[in-house]
């Protein structure tokens, strides 16, 4: 669970909780598209120590060094399957350019995580459903949007206590070969499925007698403006493009494997 | 059977939910946990079978640390029926349902079919063997749930809030049955808020507030006992409420048994009459 951990939202402030979360989600599009947009390991660096400092700012480093934790498992394996299956199809020239490679791989990744991970964390589920609403998403995906994310924590509660159960009548989740400890789960996702749907109904149930869905046109107590900070925001997300645009491009990017020497494979 | 020493606990989320609780529980005895909401008394019996492991101190079971023990070996002994039903049924019968601790203790085939059957009688499920347990009422499903886990036949068996959703008439025939399974040698460990059930079982009683065990001793005395009840967050018994009344009448006090309540009101009545 230390994966979710680490994009669970803390009621804080900062200046960059109190960002316009639509704002938030452009400069969430470009880190990505940036990030998308190379695979030398240098500019994937720099990409990930300019995030730095919103994550500093926005005081969630501990959280957000939770998420990179959580990330590590996937990041290992991307990094071993770019080296194993560049060995053996040979696309690199030496080991040190097949290395640097699966590095800035690996990179990528991180710095995906850790831009959503900076979002996720500053950005209140309400917060959220408000962007959503206000950019004419219906209001029904929002609602659903919202309460799947808002019922995370709760399901992995749920999910332990359903563990504890089974294992109080002897049932042991590492036990037997790979099949065996598949099987083991049985027990535990089919009380956690049924009690999801149950759940879902009895929420259906008590929202329609609060006349959820009464009136077709909703209000909001809130409504999000754009601000200083979000403008300023934006115009550096664009610029930031436009600059990575043109990096891709027009420049050509070092190789860190220029400086090592050129082990053989 | 059961010793708990000096148990710390606290949660990863940092609450610390026991603080210093020591506690034996003897071969065969009866012992309701109470207290109110978050007093800790889940999180002190989930050490009894080891689904919590204390963080300072120990608990022994049958002398044995369970620091030294999976759970599903102190299961065997120790056995644990939770709050809610639907957080353990998934089979497709009740039968199945009844099998599945069995097996996962190994027990033989022909072992296991005696014992569900006799698990089935013992709670009156017989005529449910085939049908699935969430076609089953609330009560059913709690009575299959405890069903389940006498099954592999435990020295010791944890309750938690047993009396919680069954009507007055299912919560007469759990007493009465908690009673009998006590009264054959097992012993019984009730989690509940439930002070009339309690009153009426007349168990060993032990009072937690705020991750300390308050006091513990005989029902009769703990739950008369106003700082007492105070303290964990509980109301006496109603009976016990009625005798809180009248003392200026000189009556006892310690009254928890409707029988025996009864009983010296009549002999005050008739020594009014003479």
């Amino acid at each position: 669970m230390s994966v979710f951990e680490g994009f669970r939202f803390r009621r804080v402030t900062s200046p960059i909780h109190r960002l316009d979360p639509r704002v938030k989600f452009l400069y969430v599009l470009v880190m990505f598209v940036v990030a998308i947009f190379f695979t030398e390991f240098l500019p994937l660096l720099v990409l990930f120590f300019l995030q730095m400092p919103f994550v500093f700012l926005a005081g969630v480093e501990r959280e957000w060094l939770r998420s990179l934790r959580g990330a590590v498992f996937l990041v290992t394996l991307i990094f071993v399957f770019n080296f194993v299956f560049g060995y053996f199809y040979r696309t690199y020239p030496t080991g040190a350019a097949l290395l640097e490679f699966s590095l800035a791989m690996s990179l990528r990744f991180l710095v995906l995580v850790e831009s959503f991970s900076v979002f996720f964390l500053t950005t209140s589920p309400d917060h959220l459903s408000l962007a959503l609403e206000q950019s004419r998403v219906p209001y029904e995906f929002t609602f659903a949007f919202t309460t799947a994310v808002r019922f995370v924590p709760v399901l992995a509660e749920e999910a332990q206590t359903i563990m504890d159960a089974q294992k109080a009548r002897g049932l042991e989740l590492e036990r037997g070969n790979f099949l065996k400890r598949v099987r083991n789960y049985i027990p535990i996702l089919i009380p956690l499925i049924v009690s999801a749907i149950r759940r879902s109904l009895e929420l259906a149930e008590a929202m329609e007698s609060r006349a959820w869905g009464a009136s077709s046109k909703r209000t909001n107590l809130y409504v999000l403006k754009m601000r200083l900070g979000d403008f300023v925001l934006m115009a550096l997300s664009i610029m930031f493009l436009a600059l990575g645009v043109y990096v891709h491009f027009f420049v050509s990017i070092p190789s860190l494997s220029q400086f090592l020497p050129p082990f053989p494979f | 059977m059961i010793e708990v020493r000096d148990v710390y606990f606290t949660y990863p989320t940092g609450v610390e939910a026991l603080k210093g609780v020591s506690l034996t529980i003897g071969d065969g005895e009866f012992v309701a946990v109470m207290g109110q909401n978050g007093a800790g008394k889940t999180t002190l019996v989930k050490h009894f079978n080891g689904l919590l492991k204390p963080a300072r101190g120990e608990v022994l079971v049958d002398g044995v640390s369970t620091r030294d023990m999976s759970v599903a070996k102190l299961a065997r002994k120790v056995g644990f029926v939770f709050q809610n039903p639907d957080h353990q049924l998934f089979c497709e019968t009740v039968e199945e349902e009844i099998a599945f601790g069995l097996r996962n203790f190994g027990f033989e085939a022909a072992t296991v079919e005696k014992r569900v059957d006799w698990a089935l009688n013992l709670l009156d499920l017989t005529e449910y063997r085939k049908t699935s347990p969430f076609m089953l009422s609330g009560g059913e499903r709690k009575r299959v749930a405890l069903a389940s886990v006498l099954a592999w036949d435990p020295k010791a068996v944890i309750l938690d809030e047993p009396t919680i959703g069954q009507d007055h008439r299912q919560k007469e025939n759990l007493r009465q049955f908690i009673v009998q399974l006590n009264g054959q040698g097992k012993t019984v460990v009730v989690v509940t808020h439930d002070v009339e059930f309690v009153a009426e079982c007349n168990p060993r009683v032990v009072l937690m507030s705020e991750g300390k065990i308050v006091a513990e001793g005989e029902a009769k005395k703990t739950l008369t006992d106003t700082t007492l009840t105070l303290a964990a967050s509980i109301v006496p018994p109603q009976i016990t409420q009625i005798f809180l009344g009248l003392t200026d009448f000189g009556l006892p006090i310690d009254v928890i048994d409707v029988s025996e309540a009864k009983r010296i009101l009549l002999d005050y009545f008739e020594g009014m009459k003479r």
